[in-house]
C-alpha cells in the first residue's frame, strides 16, 4: 500500500476494501517451491501486484505459495511474471485443494486453548488445597474448580470420547478408552468427593490428562495433514491444464473447464485428467494407479479411458464421458486416502501397543479396586485408588510420542527442501542398505552449455517435435538447445522408454534416441531419418551440485551407491569415474530395473531408489523407499516416497541421519514412558497416589517426552 | 477470606480474556502462516507511514 494516510480514518477505509477483497477465495493459487526469505515475499508480492488486472496478491511462505485476486489474470501472465522475477510457479488445481482451512485442525486448537485455560485456572486452587487450604476453604475451592473442570471437560475431550465410543460399539478397545475411562472418572470421581466433602479431587489431573493429549492429538493431525496436503498439492500439480481440441488446434485449458465431449490430446508421460473413450487407432495406458497391474495395457480405438492413467505411448486423442466429481480418479482417491491412512505402520506400531495396553491397563485398575475393597471394605477408597491407576498408566506419553518425533523430523525435512509424502516413509528410510540411483536427471541435469547449430532446418523441426511429444529430461534438454524453428509434422509419434521417441515424416520413419538403438556409430543422443546416417546431438550431462557430499555420506553410512542407467555405456562409465562409483549397469530397460530392485529386495537387501524418469516409475513404487527430485517426471514424483525440492543433492546424507534418528528417538519416548509408569504405578497401587503425586508424574512424563523429540531438531 | 471472592472471579475473568484473546487471533488466520510472518517483518516497503516532509495542513 503506497496510500498516504495521515489520520486514522483515511488508513482505515483502504484497509476495509482490502480485507473484503480478501475475504473472497483467491482466482489463482500458484505453488513457488523455491520462495524461502522476507525479500522473495516482496519480490513476488510487488512483481504481481503491477501485473495489470491483479487486485492484490499474497504469499504464504509456510505453504509455499502465492495466492492472487484478480478476476482476468490467467496462469500464464502470472507463471511469466514469476519466470521473470526469477521464480518457478506452478498453477495449482483450487477444485483439488482445500478451499477453506482445515476445520479439524482449528476445532482440536480451540479445544486445546480451553483445556489449557480450564487447566491453570484449576492447578491454582489446586495449589492452594495442597498448601493446607481446609474446610469450607477447601470446599469453595474444590467447588469452583468442579464449576470450571466439568463443562470444559466433557468438551475438550470430544475427540477422545468419540474415538473411544466408535470402537467399543464395534467391540474393539483402542487408546482411547482408556484415556475416555480415565478423564471422565477421574472427573466423576472428583465430584462426588466435592459434594461430599472429601479431601482429593483428581480435576487438575482430568484436565492435564486433556490438555496433554489433545496437544499430541494436535500433533498428529498437523503431520498428517502436511503430508495429505503435500499429496494433494501434488496432485494438484499433475492435472492441471489440458489439451482441448478446437476447430483442429490443441489449445490449453484449465481441467475444471472441460465439459462431456470434448475431444483431448494426451502427451507421453501425463496423466490423463477425465475420464473418456479412446479416439486414436491404439495407445499404451499404464493403469497402475487404478488397478495395480505394473505392465501398460494397449488400447483400440473406442476402448475406455480412465482419469488417473498414464501414457506410456505416443500422444493420443479422447473424448471426455465424465469430468470432475463423477470421474473414477474421484471416486477412487477417498479409498486411496484410506489405504495411505493405513500405511502409516507408525501408528501401526502405537495401536498395536494400545491393544496389549488397554486392557492390561483396565485389568490393572480392576484389580486394584477388588483387592483394595477386600482388603479394607472401604469401596470410596477401594475407587479412589483404581482412578489413580488408571490416570498415572493412561497412555498419555504413548499418545504425545509418536507424533512429536514425526511432526519435528517432517518439519525440519521440508526446511531442508525433502517433501515427505508418506507417514511411514522415514521409518522405512531407516532400514535401507543399498541406494540405487538413476542417472539423466537424477545424478545430473540435463543441460548442454552451447545451442546446437549444426542442423539443417528440417532436421531441427523434426528434433523439436519429437522432443515435445516427451516429458523425458532429455527432451527438455533438448528444446533448450534446439534452434528455434517451427516444429516438423510428424505422425504417429511414440516414445519407446529407455530407448528414445519414433515417428514417421511423410512414409520415412525417423528416430531420435540413444545411438546404439538407431544403429549409429556413437553411443549419445541422436537423430535418425529415414535411411539418411544418424546425426548426434550433443548434449552433455552435467552432475547435480552436491552429488559428491551425498556419495561420500552415504558410504560413511555404510550404504553402497549405485548407478542402473538406461544410458549407454560411456555416459554412465564417464560420469561414474567423475563421481566415484563403482558399482554401474548401463543400457536398463524399464523391466530390467524394476526385476533388479526386487531381485535385491528378495535378496534381503533394503533398497532406496532415486530417480525421476518414466522408466523409474515401476522401480520408485517397488522400492523400499524412494526419492524423486522436484524437476521429474509427474508419475514418479507421485510415485516417489519424498520429493527433493531443491536441485542439490548435498543435504542427502543428514535426511538418511534424520529418518534413522526419529525411529531411535520414538524408541526411546515408548522407553521412557514405560519407565514412569514403572515406578509410578507401584506407588498408584499401594494407594500414596495423591491427585499431587498423579499430576507430576502424569505432566513430567508427557514433557520429557516431548524434550526428547524436539532432539531431532539438532542432529547433524 | 472474603478477599477471596472478590480475587477468584477476578483472576478467572482476566484468564478468560486471554482465552478469548487467542481464540480471536485463530479465527482471524495468524496462525495460518507462522513463518511468512515473521518474514514480513523484514520487509520495509509494506506500510505507509506519514510523510514527514508534508505539512500536515496543507
Amino acid at each position: 500500500m503506497t496510500h498516504v494516510a495521515a489520520c486514522p480514518a483515511c488508513a482505515v477505509a483502504p484497509l476495509a476494501q482490502e480485507t473484503a477483497r480478501n475475504a473472497r477465495p483467491p482466482d489463482a493459487v500458484l505453488s513457488i517451491p523455491s520462495l524461502h526469505c522476507a525479500a522473495c515475499i516482496g519480490k513476488v508480492e510487488r512483481a504481481l501486484s503491477a501485473l495489470p488486472g491483479v487486485d492484490s496478491a499474497r504469499v504464504n511462505l509456510s505453504l509455499k505459495r502465492v495466492s492472487v485476486h484478480g478476476a482476468d489474470v490467467s496462469d500464464d501472465s502470472i507463471i511469466k511474471v514469476l519466470k521473470g522475477a526469477g521464480y518457478d510457479a506452478y498453477p495449482l488445481d483450487l477444485t483439488l485443494l482445500e478451499a477453506g482451512q482445515d476445520p479439524v485442525g482449528r476445532g482440536l486448537l480451540i479445544r486445546l486453548a480451553i483445556a489449557g485455560f480450564a487447566m491453570m485456572n484449576v492447578m491454582l486452587f489446586s495449589v492452594a488445597v495442597w498448601s493446607g487450604a481446609s474446610d469450607a476453604t477447601r470446599d469453595l475451592f474444590h467447588l469452583i474448580s468442579a464449576l470450571i473442570s466439568l463443562p470444559a471437560v466433557l468438551f475438550c475431550g470430544q475427540p477422545f470420547f468419540a474415538n473411544a465410543w466408535s470402537a467399543l460399539r464395534v467391540g474393539a478397545l483402542n487408546m482411547d478408552v482408556p484415556i475416555s475411562l480415565a478423564i471422565l472418572l477421574a472427573a466423576g470421581m472428583s465430584l462426588f468427593e466435592v459434594l461430599n466433602g472429601g479431601a482429593h479431587a483428581y480435576f487438575d489431573a482430568a484436565l492435564s490428562l486433556t490438555f496433554f493429549l489433545l496437544i499430541g492429538r494436535y500433533l498428529d493431525h498437523r503431520s498428517r495433514s502436511s503430508a495429505r496436503s503435500a499429496a494433494k498439492e501434488l496432485a494438484a500439480l499433475e492435472v492441471q491444464t489440458a489439451q482441448r481440441i478446437d476447430a483442429g488446434h490443441a489449445t490449453k485449458v484449465a481441467v475444471s473447464a472441460l465439459r462431456v465431449g470434448d475431444r483431448l490430446v494426451i502427451p507421453t508421460g501425463v496423466r490423463v485428467p477425465v475420464d473418456g473413450t479412446l479416439n486414436s487407432p491404439s495407445a499404451l495406458s499404464d493403469r497402475s494407479f487404478l488397478t495395480g497391474e505394473s505392465s501398460a495395457q494397449t488400447l483400440t480405438k473406442g476402448d475406455p479411458v480412465q482419469a488417473g492413467e498414464i501414457n506410456q505411448g505416443a500422444p493420443f486423442e479422447m473424448t471426455a464421458t465424465a469430468v470432475g466429481e463423477d470421474t473414477t480418479l474421484r471416486r477412487v482417491a477417498n479409498l486411496v486416502e484410506m489405504a495411505e491412512n493405513s500405511r502409516n505402520s507408525y501408528t501401526n506400531l502405537a495401536d498395536r501397543a494400545a491393544r496389549i495396553y488397554a486392557p492390561a491397563v483396565h485389568l490393572l485398575a480392576l484389580l486394584a479396586f477388588v483387592v483394595w475393597v477386600w482388603i479394607s471394605g472401604d469401596i470410596r477408597f477401594a475407587l479412589n485408588i483404581a482412578v489413580a491407576v488408571l490416570i498415572i498408566t493412561c497412555p498419555c506419553a504413548l499418545g504425545l510420542a509418536v507424533p512429536a518425533v514425526a511432526t519435528a523430523a517432517i518439519a525440519r525435512l521440508y526446511g531442508m527442501g525433502f517433501l515427505v509424502k508418506s507417514g511411514t516413509a522415514l521409518e522405512r528410510l531407516a532400514e535401507i542398505d543399498v541406494a540405487v540411483f538413476d542417472k539423466t536427471g537424477t545424478l545430473t541435469l540435463s543441460s548442454s552449455t552451447g545451442k546446437i547449430t549444426s542442423l539443417s532446418d528440417q532436421q531441427a523441426g523434426v528434433a523439436r517435435r519429437l522432443a515435445q511429444s516427451s516429458d523425458h529430461p532429455v527432451s527438455r534438454g533438448l528444446l533448450a538447445v534446439l534452434p528455434p524453428v517451427q516444429p516438423a509434422a510428424l505422425t504417429e509419434i511414440n516414445e519407446i522408454p529407455g530407448f528414445g521417441m519414433e515417428a514417421r515424416l511423410k512414409g520415412q520413419a525417423v528416430r531420435m534416441g540413444r545411438g546404439s538403438w538407431l544403429g549409429a556409430g556413437f553411443d549419445g543422443l541422436g537423430l535418425k531419418i529415414g535411411d539418411d546416417p544418424a546425426i548426434p546431438l550433443p548434449l552433455t550431462d552435467i552432475p547435480r551440485p552436491g552429488v559428491q557430499t551425498a556419495l561420500e555420506g552415504l558410504r560413511n553410512m555404510g550404504i553402497a551407491p549405485q548407478i542402473l542407467s538406461g544410458d549407454s555405456e560411456k555416459p554412465v562409465q564417464d560420469l561414474a569415474a567423475q563421481i566415484g562409483i563403482k558399482d554401474i549397469q548401463f543400457n536398463v530397460s524399464a523391466t530390467q530395473k524394476h526385476a533388479y530392485l526386487t531381485g535385491m529386495q528378495q535378496a534381503g537387501h533394503r533398497v532406496l531408489m532415486v530417480g525421476d524418469g518414466l522408466n523409474d516409475t515401476a522401480s520408485l513404487a517397488a522400492a523400499h523407499a524412494s526419492v524423486a527430485p522436484a524437476s521429474a517426471l509427474d508419475a514418479s514424483r507421485s510415485a516417489a516416497d519424498i520429493v527433493l525440492l531443491r536441485e542439490t543433492l548435498a543435504e542427502f546424507p543428514l535426511l538418511l541421519k534424520i529418518a534413522r534418528a526419529t525411529t531411535q528417538l520414538s524408541r526411546q519416548n515408548f522407553a521412557i514412558a514405560a519407565g514412569y509408569n514403572a515406578i509410578a504405578v507401584p506407588v498408584a497401587l499401594l494407594g500414596y497416589a495423591s491427585p499431587l503425586i498423579a499430576a507430576i508424574a502424569m505432566s513430567v512424563s508427557s514433557l520429557t517426552v516431548l524434550a526428547n523429540a524436539m532432539r531431532i531438531r539438532i542432529i547433524r | 477470606m472474603n478477599v477471596l471472592l472478590i480475587l477468584i472471579p477476578v483472576s478467572i475473568i482476566l484468564g478468560g480474556l486471554g482465552l478469548c484473546g487467542f481464540l480471536w487471533t485463530l479465527r482471524s488466520g495468524q496462525y495460518d502462516d507462522a513463518e511468512g510472518s515473521a518474514a514480513r517483518l523484514l520487509l520495509d516497503d509494506d506500510d505507509a507511514l506519514p510523510d514527514l516532509t508534508q505539512d500536515p495542513k496543507s
